[in-house]
Order: structure tokens, then sequence, then C-alpha cells
């Protein structure tokens, strides 16, 4: 009974989960908290571009086409004479759009591919993932291609695009963690108190894959950005004129020599958007680690 | 008494399988053979042997947790190997696990208290507030305080743990309790406690236990017949003062010799066993215990004894013991 005495002390001390926990550790990264702080200004900008945007991202003037930056046009104007630092923080939106979308596409389709692998194996498994074999002999850009050519080019079918090619990653990682997850003696604890697979799948299973899961949906956003910035610029994602960073870039590449900045920033963002989420992502990685546990 | 569990000739076979996919061989470790046994209801049947006889598997098969090869597993009249899926989960309801690993059989997701509830929700006893006031009473059972309710259980020891899975299995009122050595992961003082309070409670709830172990003095304890299990088949089911008192299977007797004695000036003839316990990829011809035994002869090598009855409440599967 001594142990009830022991207890009463630390009843007042946190009571944390173990969420809480990763974050703490998380917080002590400082690679990973920069690469939270640009993700955080990427979503401010996303959300406030209308407020904080100095000109109309889509209207310009043709007297200005060229304007090299200055005081007006931080980043200078592009051929049409738009703003191109208002084009770039237009564009935030949609990467962000982008990025979630697709990977939640990708997330739908690959954890439920990954659970019914993993937890009923045998046939089930097999054929799941020789599917998933199939996909990843495809060249990622050339399988997006591929689907955008056939849906149509327009942003929707982009997304829809690089989600299917992200989605043998996620069955991939689902498949392995519900494997080993599922040897634990809780998921028998689960059957014998009378779960039903569902139950057992929802509640005992994938909150305990979910840390391998949320580090690859991380890293794997800034991939799909990139990989529709990369379709826009091929001109089958994002159609003129919207503000999307990959068609601003295909747009103004011809003009590389006369205005520089016209590509120069759109393709800056890009890389910033993309490091940030891998920073993030690397950073969750080790914050999640289970072998880390204080 | 009623009798309350039948297992007949349950079987558990792993296959393993081995070369290409084009010369199939497969090639079975026989964990369970030939278990039959009877358990009355309120009593207590303690499983003991070496690690790797075949207890636990034995366990599982009985709640169907793996699917038993063959045999029949008869519980309150229902042979359980012939339920459906949603029919077994109805059954369920009386019948729990008790788990070895403390720090493994709890989901580390789940709070004590929704850990507790679930078999309740699962099997819809009660309604809302009932199960609620069923959770603390069961914590206090355990001697957990309510305030434990909303913690992970990351944040309690071993012993704790332990507790909180008696009373995640007994929060449905089951009336068979398969314990899978419940107490070996703890330390020695917790393990007195645990195993006081599952004696406890079985009384209180005129539970109908099995008891796995490999520690004949825990076993003692806690047991009303005592199963000794070697290589998958069950070698001396008895009475455990009858077992203790007079071992009849050699086996029996060297395990019985292994349990340390405290006074240091005890006799000590223990019986050692030569050479270790035989795969059970391929288990020894006749009397699976031959290749170990001091007395064996040439009968036990080629057949296999059967089970005889030294008296009502005892039986042992020796060629050579007197009756």
């Amino acid at each position: 009974m001594e142990e009830k005495v022991e207890l009463k002390d630390e009843v007042n001390h946190e009571v944390q989960s173990l969420w809480l926990n990763a974050f703490k550790r998380l917080m002590k990264s400082k690679t990973s908290m920069f690469g939270l702080f640009i993700v955080l200004v990427l979503i401010f900008f996303a959300i406030f571009a209308p407020f904080v945007a100095p000109h109309d991202p889509i209207a310009g003037q043709l007297s200005l086409r060229h304007d090299a930056p200055s005081a007006e046009y931080l980043f200078g104007t592009d051929s049409q004479g738009r703003d191109v630092f208002s084009r770039v923080l237009y564009g935030a939106k949609i990467s962000i759009e982008i990025g979630v979308i697709s990977v939640g596409i990708a997330l739908v389709l690959g954890i439920t591919m990954g659970v019914f692998a993993g937890y009923y194996g045998g046939i089930i498994d097999m054929i799941v993932m020789r599917f998933v074999d199939i996909m990843l002999a495809f060249p990622t850009i050339l399988l997006a291609l591929a689907i955008v050519t056939i849906l149509g080019p327009s942003l929707v079918n982009a997304m829809i695009a690089v989600g299917i090619v992200n989605v043998p990653k996620f069955a991939r990682i689902v498949r392995s963690s519900v494997l080993s997850v599922k040897e634990n003696e809780y998921v028998e604890a689960a059957i014998s108190i009378g779960c039903t697979d569902f139950q057992i799948i929802t509640r005992h299973i994938l909150p305990n894959c979910l840390a391998p899961i949320l580090v690859q949906a991380t890293l794997t956003i800034g991939t799909a950005i990139l990989e529709a910035a990369g379709l826009s610029f091929l001109g089958l994602g994002a159609q003129p004129p919207m503000a999307e960073w990959g068609s601003m870039l295909a747009d103004s590449r011809g003009y590389m020599r006369q205005a520089p900045w016209s590509v120069m920033y759109p393709g800056f963002a890009i890389m910033i958007t993309v490091l940030g989420f891998n920073l993030l992502g690397d950073g969750l990685r080790d914050a999640l680690d289970p072998r880390l546990k204080e | 008494m009623s009798v309350l569990l039948e297992v007949k000739d349950l079987k558990k076979y792993f296959p393993i399988k081995k070369g290409s996919f084009l010369s199939k061989n497969v090639i079975n470790v026989k964990a369970v053979e030939d278990v039959s046994f009877n358990l009355n209801e309120g009593e207590t049947l303690g499983i003991v042997g070496e690690s790797g006889c075949g207890k636990s598997t034995t366990g599982r098969c009985i709640l169907r947790l793996i699917e038993p090869t063959s045999g029949t597993v008869k519980f309150d009249g229902k042979d359980l190997n012939k339920l459906s899926k949603n029919q077994m989960r109805e059954v369920r309801r009386d019948m729990q696990f008790i788990f070895q690993d403390p720090f493994a059989s709890l989901n580390p997701r789940l709070t004590v208290g929704e850990t507790i509830i679930e078999p309740m929700n699962n099997f819809n006893v009660g309604e809302k507030k009932e199960r609620e006031n069923r959770v603390k009473e069961l914590l206090n059972i355990v001697g957990l305080s309510p305030y434990h309710l909303t913690r992970y259980p990351h944040e309690f020891s071993g012993g704790q743990r332990q507790r909180i899975g008696i009373a995640r299995a007994l929060s449905a009122n089951p009336r068979l309790v398969v314990c899978d050595e419940p107490v070996s992961a703890l330390d020695v003082s917790i393990q007195a406690q645990t195993i006081n309070l599952l004696m406890d409670l079985q009384k209180q709830y005129n539970l109908t236990m099995i008891f796995i172990a490999h520690d004949l003095s825990v076993v003692k304890h806690i047991s009303d017949r005592v199963a000794v299990m070697y290589l998958g088949s069950i070698v001396e089911i008895s009475d455990y003062k009858d077992l203790y008192d007079k071992p009849t299977h050699p086996y029996t007797q060297a395990l019985l010799s292994a349990i340390p004695k405290p006074d240091p000036k005890a006799d000590k003839n223990r019986i050692i066993l030569k050479g270790d316990i035989p795969s059970p990829t391929n288990p020894p011809s006749g009397c699976k215990f031959h290749t170990r035994c001091m007395y064996a002869t040439e009968i036990c090598k080629t057949d296999v004894p059967e089970m005889r009855k030294v008296n009502d409440t005892h039986s042992v599967a020796c060629h050579h013991a007197k009756i």
C-alpha cells in the first residue's frame, strides 16, 4: 500500500500525454523549429494573402512590364506587368492547398490499402502489395503526367494525380507499422474483450502507428508541392492566369534575361517551402522516435 | 459442481514453411498435442512446465485467441470451435485472459478508464452510468484510486499495470479467467500481492481459473488442481496436495525437487535432468520424456503411455508409475 502514498505526491505534477512529450522534444531542436517557423509563416500568408498583398495578383499594367524590384514592387513585375510579390503571396495559398489535399488523398487511400494488407495478410496482402509494387515501378512524374493527361489539365486534377502518385509510400509504411503493432498483446487483449475488427484497427492499431505516418505526411507535403509545381510548369496543373509558383516559372521562363526576378522569386518560394516541410518532418521523426523517451 | 470447461484432444501445430515456393515442405512445430482436461465451476487449475512446453498456447487455444488445429473445447456445453466469429464474440464476455507482460498488454494510447470500460461497452453491459460506477469499483478492488482513471499506462509501474489488466479482464464479469504467467514479469514482493488479489477475486466472484506458470511454489499457493506439461502434452494431472506429496511422473519429481528450500540444512537430493528439452518440431517417439528420464526402458521408446488413474483425482502418463 506504500505505492498509494508515493503516487499522491505525484498527482499534482504534469499528467502528460505522449504527444506533449514529443512536442517538447521537437521544441529542443533548432532546425525543426526553423522548419516549423517557415511552415507557420507560409500558412499565415496563405490565409491572409488578400490583406497583405499590395497589388492584385491577376490584373497587371502592361505599361509596367519587367520592372526591376523597387519599393512599390518588392519583387519586380512580370511580363504582364503583375506584381511578383503579390503573386508569390497568393501562390502560398495554392501551394498549401495542393500539399494538404494531395497528401490527404494519398493518406486515405494509402492507410486503407496498408491496413487491409497488414491486418488481414495472406492473399489480400499479396494482391495489394503487388499492386503497390507496380505503381512504384513508374517514375513518379511520369505517372502523374499520365493521370493528368487522362483527367485533363487543371489544378484539381493535378492534386488528384500527385495524391495517387504518393499512395504507395503510405501504403507501405502503414502496412509495416500495422504488422508490428498487430503483434502486441494489447491487440490480443482487444480480441478477447470482444472488439470487432473495425474497433481493433481504429482504436488499438492505427493510433499506435500514427508517428511514422505523421512524419511521412509532413515530408510528403514538401514533395507534393514540388511535384504539383512541376506539373504546373509543364502546363498540366494550375492554368494561367492563376498565381501558382510552378506556372509562374513557366510563364516567365522566356524572359529570364530581361527580368530574372520574375523567375527567381517563385523558384525561391518553392525551395523555402519544401525546405521548411522537410526540416519539420525530420524533426518530427526524431521527436517521435520511441527510443528517445526520457 | 458442474463442469464448466471441457477440453478434449486439443492440438495446435504451427507450420514452418521451408524452401522456395516450388518445393514447399512444411514442418510442424507441435506446440500442443492431445491435451484433455475438465474444469469444474469455481475451480482453479494450475498448468506448469518448462518454457516452450505449450502452456501459453494451450491457454490461448482455449479462448480461441489462436485457432487450434484440432480438438474440441466445450465451454458451458457450447463447442467453441464450431462458433462463428460473431457468436464467438458473444461468448468472450464469459471468458477473459490476463496477460504475462503488463508492459505490452495495455494500449498506450488509451487511458486507464477507457481501457477498463471497453469490455463493458463492447458487450453492452448495463447503462452508461452503471459502467462508470463499475469502473471506479473495479479500480478500488484492484487497489488503485479514482484519480488514476484519466492516466495513461506509461505512468504506472509493472505491478499497477498488471492490476489494470486484471480490472479489465474482470470488467464484464467473466466466469472463466485464463491467467498466462501473470506474475512472472513482476518483482517478488509485488508477485505475492498480485497472487493474493487474484485469490481474493476468485473467491469473491466464484471465478473458474486456469493459472499458467513455471513457478511451482506460486501454483501451489493458488491452485486446486495442477497439470504438468512436457513438450506439448499433459504428463500428470492431480489434486495439488496429492501432486506435491506423491509426485508420480519422473518429470514432476524432477520439477518438484528443483523448488528451492528455505532451510539450508534440508537434504538436497535434487534430480538433475540430463540434456535439453527436445525440439517440438521432431518430438521423440513413444514417451516424449524418455530421452531425459532415468527410469526409461525399451517400452518407453516405442509406446506412447496412456493416461492412467492413480486415484479419482490423480492421473499420470508413465509406463513405470506405481499405481
